[in-house]
């Protein structure tokens, strides 16, 4: 307990800031949906609109600071942090990666066989 | 002959011992493994549902048409303002999870407990919203027909605005009453029926000059729902099979079936997590109040469900792009 006595100062301040910084990017991301610019929703960049990628970035965004002060991932070991947010990491985007081109792959197939003429 | 003993272990089996691999204690190693596993699953079904979105990324369900409800305020086209209210109660319980921590750290029996308290409501309460959000999902708000081969027609007026079915179809009661046990027999049951039969929707679009219909396809160029022409709408109705009104996980009056299938199981699966957060809070809550950790010494369980806490609102943030933003 002793070695710890310096962590036991109150983190009160820095957990209100990372409240407003959730706030924010939250109240960007709803003003964004909810007007939706033609210029970032009707244009193209990567494969999808602009618009989502700002949603995908400003949600990583979220979940680094829900990870790093909320659940005080700081303040672990680099081996226990690694260990956890790598291995998280590396698999999402290895199944996501997979799955979104099999998806779209599929599309290709199949959408010109779809019957939208009646 | 007694069995070998590899190493002594201090009797507290939930404490792992005096070794701390990692420089974590077990429970909290142990949790953080479980959330990692967690993460996993949670990314196997939105990555499935993205699998399946862009399999029929020309025609899935636009997110704000879908969820347009705000409590009290009826007929009134409110997108992302219910979702975004319940993303900020998830938040804010996560603040007072992390405020209640931190008091934990500074051995505050008083504001451990008023924080657990709060966030024990802020779980209730979002629980509370989601349920709203799938009544006003599974009633649906305009209703829809659709078509033999799966497809959904709904009705637009002439400013290419979705209406209800009530807006111009007539229920004549006509055609027949619901089957129940005691009208026949007995051991055959049906659900309740649609509040209008195909054919009175489709007398009520010939005899409403002023409206069409609009098919699920996604115009690419303007990133909404194609709307037919009246002249060529009776060739879609042809092929009309039954009505529909709201979505469960057969029909979907809103498009894709599947959209309602993945909303339902992700949403109930995230649900779910709240629902045991909240369960495990309440068990440590009254742990604090009776002053288990006060004689442990230390706050660390608090400090373990506040992991799994904000875990839940992790998952959440995805759900909410997912499913509303994207």
């Amino acid at each position: 307990m002793a070695a710890h006595s310096q962590e036991h100062t109150s983190h009160t301040k820095l957990i209100w800031k990372v409240f407003g910084i959730l706030s924010i990017i939250t109240i960007v991301e709803v003003i964004l949906g909810i007007i939706k610019p033609d210029a970032l929703h009707l244009t193209k960049i990567l494969g999808t609109s602009p618009l989502n990628i700002i949603f995908l970035v400003l949600t990583i965004v979220k979940a680094y600071y829900i990870t790093w002060y909320f659940m005080h991932m700081a303040d672990e070991k680099k081996s226990l942090r690694r260990s956890v947010v790598w291995s998280a990491v590396f698999l999402i985007i290895y199944l996501a990666t997979l799955l979104l081109i099999e998806g779209s792959y599929i599309n290709d197939i199949l959408a010109p066989l779809v019957k939208w003429n009646y | 002959m007694e069995a070998t003993v590899a190493t002594k272990t201090n009797q507290k089996t939930w404490s792992g011992g005096t070794n701390k691999p990692l420089g974590a204690s077990y429970g909290k190693m142990m949790m953080w493994f479980f959330i990692l596993s967690d993460a996993l699953t949670f990314s196997g079904f939105l990555a499935a549902y993205g699998l399946m979105r862009f399999k029929f990324i020309e025609s899935w369900p636009i997110a704000d048409e879908v969820f347009t409800h705000f409590p009290f305020l009826h007929g009134i086209h409110a997108p992302m303002y219910y979702v975004a209210l319940m993303t900020f109660i998830l938040i804010f319980s996560s603040v007072t999870m992390v405020l209640a921590v931190d008091a934990g750290h500074q051995m505050n029996k008083k504001k451990v407990t008023f924080y657990m308290l709060l966030t024990i409501i802020g779980g209730v309460i979002f629980l509370g919203s989601q349920a709203w959000e799938w009544k006003n999902f599974i009633n649906g708000s305009y209703g829809a027909v659709q078509l033999n081969d799966g497809k959904i027609i709904q009705f637009v007026d002439a400013t290419g605005h979705q209406i209800t079915l009530e807006s111009f179809a007539k229920s004549s009661n006509s055609e027949r009453t619901q089957h129940t046990k005691n009208k026949g027999l007995w051991f055959v049951d049906e659900p309740a029926l649609a509040a209008f039969s195909l054919k009175e929707v489709i007398d009520g679009f010939n005899a409403n000059s002023d409206i069409t219909i609009r098919t699920e396809l996604i115009n690419p160029d303007t990133k909404k729902k194609t709307i037919i022409p009246r002249e060529n709408a009776m060739s879609y109705l042809n092929e009309a099979k039954m009505v529909v009104n709201g979505a469960n996980l057969k029909v979907n009056e809103y498009g894709k079936t599947l959209f309602a299938d993945f909303f339902f199981f992700i949403t109930g699966f995230h649900g779910f997590h709240v629902f045991t957060g909240v369960l495990i809070n309440i068990i440590i809550f009254f742990n604090v109040i009776i002053g288990t950790y006060e004689r442990r010494g230390h706050y660390e369980m608090v400090e373990k469900v506040g992991l799994y806490w904000h875990f839940v609102d992790l998952v959440w943030v995805f759900v909410f792009t997912f499913f509303y933003l994207v």
